[in-house]
């Protein structure tokens, strides 16, 4: 109970409700970012959000449908590492393998910049007491059993995640 | 010339981006003493906002934050 006793440290309760590659980011950042501050975090793990709880993580991300995402080449000299390519959507739906090579794009020059891996990320919460709470529902929804996450995340529905974002000092949805 | 700030561990985070400079500073910190000083070196050009974030949030003291060669330096000291 965060808000009753003045000297608890801050909580963090944050919903990740997308599965793919960029979109895993935020949450996994701002939980270890909260947790290297000492606040207390929990993250609910709902719908697509739910895939970033398996052992084996396998985001991708689609420049289809993300028309603001700046397509850039991870080898190089500097000057043509930073082009942002344009795409067509015709190109990007038609070429079978495009979404693959988005992705392994997109890995290298997060790696090149030095940005951590997702599941670097994710060992990181770990070790930093997030808790992480994956969706009964979606579980049901979409065929999951317990076994295909990780241990060290608990199973929990709605009221689980609000009773804890209730005394949270910040909440977000992402 | 300022003082010399004698560290007790040296935290060398160049190279890495958000949020890897505050988490691990904040697990060196966690191995060291109350009142021990921590060098930390980062290039993340977002560093010197988030360590005084994080040193406010924290409660651990940012003595000194510089640039050096392009590098940004920071004396953290465990309360």
């Amino acid at each position: 109970m965060s808000k009753s006793d003045p000297n608890a440290p801050k909580r963090l309760a944050l919903i990740a409700s997308k599965g793919t590659l960029d979109w895993a980011y935020p949450p996994f950042i701002l939980a270890t970012a909260a947790g290297a501050m000492g606040w207390e975090v929990g993250v609910f793990f709902t719908f697509y959000g739910l895939t970033l709880l398996k052992p084996d993580l396998s985001a991708s991300v689609s420049p289809l449908g993300n028309p603001a995402m700046p397509m850039k080449m991870p080898f190089g000299p500097e000057g043509f590492q930073n082009i942002a390519w344009p795409m067509p959507n015709l190109l990007m739906a038609n070429v079978p393998g495009f979404e693959a090579l988005a992705t392994t794009l997109m890995k290298q020059t997060f790696k090149n910049k030095g940005v951590a891996s997702i599941e670097e990320l994710r060992d990181m919460a770990v070790e930093l007491d997030v808790r992480m709470i994956g969706c009964q529902m979606t579980m049901d929804v979409f065929g999951f059993k317990r076994e295909d996450f990780i241990k060290e995340c608990e199973i929990g529905g709605a009221a689980t995640f609000l009773e804890y974002a209730a005394d949270a000092d910040v909440q977000l949805f992402i | 010339m300022t003082d010399v700030i004698k560290e007790d561990q040296v935290l060398d985070c160049s190279g890495m981006l958000c949020p890897m400079p505050v988490v691990k500073a904040s697990k060196a910190m966690k191995e060291m003493q109350a009142g021990q000083i921590l060098k930390m070196i980062a290039t993340d050009p977002g560093a010197p906002p988030d360590m005084e974030a994080w040193s406010r949030q924290t409660g651990n003291e940012l003595l000194r934050s510089m640039t050096e060669n392009g590098k940004f330096i920071f004396y953290l000291k465990k309360k």
